[in-house]
């Protein structure tokens, strides 16, 4: 019986991201155009978008391989057990054991590995320009992710997201390791999410491409299962940084019902300031030069390192 | 010999003190040069007669300022060249006027921070409080900063630029030093201007943290390093001495250099103090080892008449701090002798060179030639000041030398081989320029330059005086340093 | 003496190490005086809040004359004269921005080694203080060096020094603080702006060091 009910909610979980992700897409992209003096499409445009390009046709080029119609759902998969393994409503799941910080960016990494690879597949210099630019971000964005899991990992004393949420509900402080942790960590998620400053997730011009340009060959339902991909991913990150840096709100295991329902309604509200801090960031700063990139990836690398140096240097830090 | 202290009728180290201050006020506000001159003269003299007068009446410690064997020593020598130097910038000032070099409104700013500098060194010298140490040798950087750059030609700039960065530099690593130091002495002494004092830290300075007075002590080696012109931190010092007035240049050899290893040496001695940290004494024997042997090889390359005897001026310091570190009664006698008759010596060639270089009209070594033939006073003097400062008897320094070698070589004999090495170089070089400059065919203008002969015979016919004779008193007294040195 | 007032103190200290390495990384005029600004606000909260901690009323004045004279005096005086030299154009650096900022964790992590095994029998708070201050410093030194013009140069000296006030400030108890800090800053001022800037521009085009090294001298 307990089994069961815990599956239950560890499938609610699941569930609760998948349907979520296009929600918060859609939220961001309402708040950009209210911020921009736009009326802007409506909250639930991503969900209708899915349901469309589901029912297209898949064009597929002729030199395509089985990579290139297998991989988004690889990456799918992928990003899909990511997010449905970060703490959102509660911690200590049936599956938390598994949400390890450094598992979920390996899964990330896969994930990225695969888009990556498809870019180059059909051999368009679109394609072969978005994946090596992502690569490049990725050289360093994962090192940063890295330092960031140490940092957090000293502080809390585990890299499983479920004990870290609960050390840091319990032991609440300002700690500078945690500060710089958090920066970086905000500086990660904008390059993994093509965010602007380092990449326009509404832009199809070629200069400008990153994750566009991996995924421009592909139609139909693969670009759908991409794009929900895509959109779980911010999600991912989101939820990553409400669960770490503002755990309040989490309901313990077995908390009963009434405690789901105030992690649920807080979690909405995490995403919703999430969201809009987001868009803040977006419509106050410009885009980067892509060259310029690596110099403010290397900014999370170096805060993260910053923050583990500190730890090691002294706990108190 | 000493009077109590109803005796006079000032106070002694009040007068060392105020009288540069109030010089400097007044002389930034008078205009005329011939006034402001004779003012500055005036002013140093009184302050010479304050300092002798410490002598006979010393006052008790209080937190801020304390005479003690060491200072006393410094403070005199500082007063007496002040006065000369003043003496000798009368005539050379008056030169620069003539020339245009200088203008008037210039004038009233260099005879101000004169004797704001000579405030600032006296203020370093007194000093009790590692604190007020630290902002009077800020204070004197600052206004030799600003005289260097006072011709405001290129070089100048540069030079006086190049001394500003480094020398601030240097004067920000000294004071984190000396918060270490506080920071060390905290426990020991509690919180307060106890724990900045010079003569409580002394005592307490057994129990301090040694590995917070390692670190401390680093730092100030490193910053007041840079103000002593020790390779490799001599950068500034160079252009400095070049592209400053020459009144300038005698003061900075002279005085701000002692000044600088005169603090130097009371943190060396508060390291001493304190068994558990690191013997202060290696580091400062390489670095004076260093300086000594890298300055002997520049000297022979150098173009510039002040430059190298600006190198000249590293060497001997380098030369100087080889002897404290290696301490014991001898080498600190010899150390501080040195220190003496450096500051006389060095002093006294630039006042020649001052006045050569206006006649000259020019400052580079080639273009100088045949001295003791067309300016013969200056000529010989000179060549005596350069014999007197390559170290040849029966000058001072061959004194004082012929002591450092003698006493490093009975307790490290390598070290004394690599001392004589570089005291050969340098010597070399020197002759050798002092061949080109002083003797042969007579080049430029041989023009008669308005020159003052007095403070620079009167120098040196001191350094000759104590090289052969040194008075009982004065042997004694810098026996009883060498022991406070430990 | 809480573990929050701590907690903020390091905050506030760990704030100017990374807005030291922000100085680093600047490579427009006004973008580095901006933050340099910056970084002169947070020393002043950062000596506000230690006055406040050590109930030394004293370091109030020495919070305001940063925040007067560092966070707005000095950043105007700077602009007005780079709008006069003209100076509008990026800084050159000796060596790219990667390889300082590595040296620059590097000097980071030595001042951290240093001070936390020199100082083991301070107490925390004052111990921490001194390394993240030593580390200002460090990183001031490094601006100072691998820069080639000389305005940013001043600057890096004027973290450097901002650093050495926050090692005052956090040394408990040290007397002489607001002296020594105000002949520090009289020092900078003094120097910087009304004296060399201008002279320089009466002899040059521009305040690129490298030009200035032209006129050496003797050449070694």
């Amino acid at each position: 019986m307990d089994l069961i009910r815990d599956l239950a909610v560890q499938g609610a979980q699941m569930l609760l991201v998948l349907l979520l992700a296009p929600l918060l897409l859609g939220f961001t992209r309402k708040v950009k155009a209210r911020m921009l003096r736009r009326r802007g499409p409506p909250i639930l445009q991503p969900y209708r978008d899915l349901l469309r390009l589901i029912r297209k046709e898949a064009v597929l080029a002729e030199n395509a391989s089985w990579l290139f119609r297998s991989a988004p759902y690889m990456i799918f998969a992928a990003t899909w057990v990511a997010a449905a393994l970060v703490p959102t409503f509660a911690t200590g799941l049936t599956f938390s054991w598994t949400a390890d910080l450094i598992a979920i960016t390996a899964l990330i990494g896969s994930s990225r590995f695969f888009l990556a690879l498809v870019g180059m597949d059909v051999g368009t210099s679109f394609g072969g320009i978005g994946s090596s630019r992502e690569m490049m971000f990725a050289s360093l964005a994962e090192p940063a992710m890295i330092m960031i899991a140490f940092t957090v990992a000293l502080v809390a004393g585990s890299t499983q997201l479920s004990v870290v949420a609960n050390y840091m509900l319990t032991h609440a402080s300002l700690r500078v390791s945690l500060g710089l942790a958090l920066v970086a960590l905000v500086i990660v998620a904008i390059a993994e999410n093509a965010r602007i400053p380092v990449d326009n997730p509404a832009t199809h011009l070629e200069l400008t491409m990153v994750h566009e340009a991996m995924v421009l060959e592909y139609s139909g339902r693969h670009l759908a299962v991409i794009e929900l991909a895509a959109a779980l991913k911010l999600l991912l990150y989101v939820s990553l940084i409400g669960c770490i840096f503002a755990p309040w709100g989490l309901a313990q295991a077995g908390g009963g019902l009434a405690g789901y329902c105030v992690g649920v309604a807080t979690y909405l509200g995490k995403l919703a300031v999430g969201g809009f801090l987001l868009v803040l960031l977006e419509t106050s700063i410009a885009k980067m030069r892509v060259f310029r990139v690596p110099n403010f990836l290397g900014i999370a690398l170096m805060l993260g390192l910053l923050g583990t140096l500190l730890l090691f240097m002294s706990r108190s830090f | 010999m000493r009077l109590s202290p109803a005796d006079l009728p000032f106070e002694p180290v009040t007068a060392v003190l105020l009288i540069p201050a109030a010089a400097a006020v007044l002389l930034a506000l008078l205009p005329g040069y011939w006034l402001s001159a004779r003012l500055n003269v005036l002013a140093a003299l009184a302050t010479l007669l304050s300092a002798l007068s410490l002598l006979v009446q010393r006052p008790a410690p209080t937190g801020y300022l304390f005479v003690d064997d060491l200072n006393i020593v410094f403070i005199v020598l500082g007063a007496f060249v002040g006065f000369t130097t003043s003496a000798f910038s009368t005539s050379y000032i008056g030169h620069e006027l003539e020339t245009g070099r200088l203008t008037p409104t210039h004038l009233r700013f260099y005879h101000a921070m004169y004797q704001t500098l000579m405030f600032a060194m006296n203020l370093g010298l007194l000093a009790n409080n590692i604190g007020v140490m630290w902002v009077a040798v800020e204070l004197a950087t600052l206004t030799t900063v600003l005289m260097v750059g006072i011709y405001r030609t290129p070089e100048a700039l540069e030079a006086a630029w190049k001394y500003f960065i480094l020398g601030s530099v240097g004067i920000a690593l000294a004071l984190f030093g000396t918060i270490l130091v506080y920071m060390a002495a905290r426990p020991v002494l509690g919180e307060g201007q106890d724990a900045m004092v010079w003569t409580a830290l002394i005592e307490k300075a057994h129990g301090f943290s040694p590995n917070l007075l390692n670190v401390a002590f680093i730092f100030l080696m490193l910053g007041y390093g840079t103000k002593v012109g020790l390779a490799p931190l001599h950068a500034w010092l160079p252009d400095a001495h070049a592209e400053g007035p020459t009144p300038i240049s005698a003061v900075l050899s002279g005085l701000l250099l002692n000044v600088a290893l005169y603090v130097l040496l009371r943190f060396k001695m508060l390291m001493a103090a304190n068994p558990a940290a690191i013997p202060p004494g290696p580091l400062m024997v390489t670095m004076g080892l260093v300086s000594l042997i890298f300055a002997g090889f520049m000297l022979y390359r150098r173009r510039d008449i002040k430059r190298m005897f600006a190198y000249s001026s590293i060497e001997h310091m380098g030369l100087i701090t080889f002897a404290f570190g290696m301490g014991g009664p001898l080498a600190n006698f010899a150390g501080l002798l040195h220190m003496t008759m450096h500051s006389l010596t060095k002093s006294a060639i630039f006042f020649a060179v001052g006045h050569i270089a206006q006649a000259k009209g020019t400052q580079r070594i080639a273009d100088i030639r045949g001295l003791t033939e067309s300016h013969p006073v200056l000529g010989w003097g000179l060549v005596l000041g350069v014999v007197a400062i390559a170290g040849l008897p029966p000058l001072g320094i061959f004194m004082s030398e012929f002591l450092i070698v003698s006493s490093t070589f009975a307790r490290a004999p390598l070290l004394a081989l690599l001392v004589v090495f570089g005291l050969l170089l340098a010597l070399g070089a020197l002759l050798l320029r002092l061949g080109e400059v002083a003797f042969g065919e007579p080049t430029g203008s041989t023009a008669p330059v308005k020159a003052s002969y007095v403070p620079l015979f009167a120098h040196l016919a001191l350094v000759l005086a104590a090289g052969i004779y040194l008075p009982g008193p004065l042997v004694a007294w810098f026996q009883a340093v060498a022991r406070l040195l430990g | 003496m809480g573990n929050l007032s701590l907690d903020i103190a390091h905050m506030l200290a760990g704030g100017m190490v990374l807005l030291s390495f922000m100085l680093l990384y600047q490579d427009r005029m006004y973008a580095l005086l901006n933050v340099f600004a910056l970084h002169a606000v947070v020393l002043s909260a950062s000596v506000a809040w230690q006055a406040h901690i050590q109930s030394a009323p004293h370091l109030y004045v020495t919070a305001v004359i940063a925040l007067v004279l560092k966070a707005i005096i000095i950043p105007l005086a700077l602009r007005r004269i780079v709008a006069q030299l003209g100076i509008h154009r990026t800084i050159e650096t000796v060596v790219s921005v990667g390889p300082t900022m590595l040296a620059g964790m590097g000097l980071v992590g030595l001042s951290m080694v240093v001070m936390l095994k020199a100082a083991a029998e301070a107490d925390p708070l004052a111990r921490e203080d001194l390394a993240f201050a030593l580390s200002v410093l460090l990183l001031g030194l490094l601006m100072m060096v691998t820069r080639r013009n000389a305005v940013s140069q001043v600057i890096g000296f004027m973290s450097l020094e901002n650093g050495l006030i926050l090692a005052a400030t956090g040394a408990k108890g040290m007397p002489l603080v607001v002296e020594i800090s105000v002949a520090f800053s009289v020092l900078v001022a003094f120097i910087v702006i009304g004296v060399f800037l201008f002279r320089i521009r009466e002899r040059f085009d521009s305040v690129d060091i490298e030009a200035l090294d032209v006129f050496r001298g003797d050449q070694r």
